[in-house]
């Protein structure tokens, strides 16, 4: 279970400041405009920012100081998931040892991953020579490689067309599913968060104004609160 | 094409007949020079000597400058502390200083009666000689070591900022970092900056005049300089001439693409980047790269301000004419400059041909102002007495020298507003002098300030083509500040160092800063 408890940032004259817990399990999505704190609110959970006050917990362990790569988070983002001058089955396998020095049974489960997300015999290809949904879907094997617990996505599919992006929902919500991933995904669309996520954050000005399970929301009328995010 | 649509105004056609003057005064000394030399071209053990030591400094010159310079633009891109932004603002310097001066500064610190001549003494050990080799290359590196340092910061400030998110977000450890970004990127931009630096320091003159000599230590340029001075023996200073032509062709081939790509303008400053993977045996080796490059370069400017200050009082009446006699120089050449760069790059930017202007550039650079000047010598010399014009004939050289810089800082931003302000202009139907005034030139008064100051301290602190001609009482204040020290009048010269580095900085702050203040209004 991640833990938020009364975390605070201020930055550049805008502060987040949020007390909330997500179990294990639990996919969240976090709607709200450009600004309101969403890129922030992962930023901190995935330790790219230190917050000025409060704690983060992971199962009840204080992960607030740790570095980055030591929380049990992975992280997608928008955009720039890729290294150009590696290839795809390179840029996967970086999720399993950055210096690329692969046992056969690494190379195995880099394999295996690309295979998942149905890009095997890709592995040779530079990313330039890739779709943008291909690409996203590299992204989304090295995430499943990494195998941590909580992963966290910044408008993963945010630059696909709307039917890429509903098959990459479909496809990261099977497979997050079946391995019992935590997942926070920032958006902008109520329609995408349907797709993947149980759970619905609103961030507004840096403060959560709603949160509610998904479920409420199905075969309800759309809260009036919610109708930009359509 | 476009270019039927928008038809060739005046000062393009202007812009033409510029670019065809500028290469007739490249190429007609040239041919000068072509037709003087000794045929066939023999060359004596001094001659191979020289060739040799040209080769061999720039070469050890390039090398040292970016061996050192990596570790200084890695501390400098990763780290932020106080003064970060001055010490990046001082690795400009060092480029417009004048050579003289900086060599002056250098000696000061280095040299026999030098601070760490004084400090080795103290300790109980030898002497440090600078005088030869080595002291060639020492300048060399304090001259250049900047402008490597500035490139390199440059490869890495372009390495994407998500990229390194990334690379945090997966945990690249220091031996991870250096894999994927730190040699890649140093392969991408060593070879150019050695190159560069290289073919910089084989038309090295003013350092190679005072700090070398002799048979062992002797480049073309001086050669040139002593051949055409000492024994005035035209056709073998011609000779010369072609050795370092071909010298230099050689060089600027090989180097063409990073001059090319070679960024002149400021804006380094930006913040450090967080880089993963950091450890406390980094953080030691950055600051020490910082302390010793920032102590490198800062002690021989602070040389000459604390053992030339005390001079300036008494300093003999001909300094101050020789003072004067260099700002007009300054102006006069950077005037010519200009007027030939604004027609040359309107022209290169209304053809969207940025080839013409590195055409020029390449001509400049494959003729060597020595080569230039040896060459307007020997056409002069059958209408006029050169001696008498050597002032113009030196400002001639120098606006020549300096109009690839200024082309290289105008052009870019010429062909934006052509492609931006110049579209608009033309959907509204401006006339062609209401565009050039309101579309275009607007535009350009940043890099046309910035490149007017590049040439104005280039000229000011000019000891290469006046050498040749001047005869006493017609000096430039490095010539002058040469002859004194050559007089051994140490004081004199060091105040005069400082007066020609406050005036030499202080000549491309107004105009950098001119530009600037325009360019702010609009």
């Amino acid at each position: 279970m991640l833990q938020l408890d009364d975390v605070a940032l201020t930055q550049d004259g805008f502060s987040l400041s949020l007390s909330a817990q997500v179990e294990t399990g639990a996919r969240v999505a976090v709607l709200g405009p450009s600004g309101s704190g969403k890129s922030t609110l992962l930023a901190l959970i995935a330790g790219f920012e230190r917050p000025d006050r409060g704690r983060i917990l992971w199962d009840g362990v204080d992960i607030t100081d740790d570095p980055v790569a030591r929380r049990p988070v992975s992280i997608l983002f928008q955009d720039g998931n890729l290294f150009p001058h590696l290839s795809v089955f390179e840029n996967v396998a970086l999720g399993l040892r950055p210096d690329l020095r692969l046992s056969e049974a690494d190379v195995a489960r880099v394999h295996d991953s690309l295979a998942q997300v149905g890009l095997a015999g890709f592995g040779d290809r530079r990313p330039a020579t890739l779709s943008g949904g291909q690409q996203a879907r590299v992204g989304l094997a090295r995430l499943l490689l990494r195998d941590r617990p909580l992963a966290l996505l910044d408008e993963p599919f945010a630059a696909l067309d709307p039917g890429l992006r509903a098959d990459m929902l479909a496809q990261l919500a099977a497979l997050s599913q079946a391995r019992g991933l935590t997942l926070i995904m920032a958006c902008h669309d109520l329609r995408d968060a349907e797709r993947l996520c149980d759970r619905l954050w609103l961030l507004e000005n840096g403060a959560r104004v709603l949160d509610l399970p998904m479920a409420a929301l199905r075969g309800a009328p759309v809260p009036p609160i919610l109708q930009p995010w359509l | 094409m476009a270019a039927r649509a928008r038809p060739l105004t005046g000062v393009h056609w202007a812009g033409a007949v510029l670019a065809a003057l500028v290469a007739l005064g490249v190429l007609a000394p040239l041919g000068a020079v072509l037709a003087r030399a000794d045929w066939p071209l023999a060359l004596g053990p001094a001659d191979l000597a020289a060739i040799r030591f040209t080769l061999l400094q720039a070469a050890l010159s390039a090398l040292v400058s970016v061996v050192l310079a990596v570790p200084v633009a890695r501390a400098l891109a990763r780290r932020s502390f106080r003064g970060r932004a001055a010490l990046v603002t001082l690795m400009g310097a060092p480029f417009l200083l004048p050579v003289i001066v900086a060599v002056l500064g250098l000696l000061a610190v280095f040299g026999r009666a030098g601070w760490l001549n004084a400090a080795v003494a103290a300790i109980g050990l030898g002497r440090i000689d600078i005088y030869g080799l080595h002291g060639v290359v020492l300048a060399h590196v304090f001259l250049n070591l900047p402008l490597v340092v500035r490139l390199i910061l440059q490869g890495w400030q372009a390495i994407p900022s998500e990229r390194v998110r990334l690379a945090t977000a997966l945990g690249f450890s220091a031996r991870d970092m250096l894999a994927h970004f730190e040699r890649p990127l140093l392969r991408a931009v060593l070879p150019g900056a050695f190159l560069l630096v290289f073919l910089i320091c084989t038309t090295s003159f003013a350092v190679a005049l005072i700090l070398g000599g002799g048979p062992r230590a002797t480049t073309v340029e001086l050669a040139i300089y002593q051949a055409f001075r000492f024994d005035f023996d035209l056709g073998r200073a011609a000779a010369l001439g072609l050795i370092q032509v071909a010298i230099c062709l050689l060089g600027g081939a090989l180097a063409f693409r990073a001059i090319r790509d070679q960024d002149l303008g400021p804006g380094l400053d930006r913040p450090a980047m967080v880089w993963p993977g950091d450890h406390a045996l980094a953080r030691f080796g950055d600051a020490l790269a910082i302390g010793v490059a920032g102590l490198f370069l800062v002690a021989p400017m602070l040389a000459v301000l604390l053992k030339g200050l005390p001079a300036l009082p008494d300093l003999p009446p001909q300094v101050w004419a020789a003072a004067l006699r260099s700002i007009i120089l300054a102006l006069a050449s950077t005037a010519l400059a200009v007027m030939m760069a604004l027609p040359i790059a309107l022209l290169a930017a209304r053809l969207a041909r940025p080839g013409l202007v590195e055409g020029l550039a390449f001509l400049t650079i494959a003729v060597s102002p020595l080569v230039l000047g040896t060459g307007l010598f020997i056409l002069i010399r059958k209408v006029a007495d050169p001696v008498a014009l050597a002032l113009p004939v030196t400002g001639l050289v120098n606006a020549l020298v300096a109009l690839p810089f200024i082309l290289r800082a105008l052009v870019p931003a010429a062909m934006a507003a052509e492609a931006t302000q110049g579209r608009l202009a033309d959907a509204l139907g401006l006339g062609p002098m209401a565009r050039l005034r309101h579309a275009i030139l607007p535009r350009l008064t940043r890099p046309l300030g910035f490149g007017a100051g590049l040439a104005a301290a280039f000229s000011m602190g000019d000891l290469g083509v006046i050498a040749l001609f001047s005869q006493p009482g017609q000096g430039t204040l490095p010539l002058e500040m040469y002859r004194l020290m050559g007089a051994y009048r140490t004081d004199d010269a060091q105040g005069a160092a400082v007066v020609l580095m406050v005036l030499t900085l202080a000549i491309f702050w107004l105009f950098d800063r001119g530009g600037r203040l325009d360019a702010a209004t609009r």
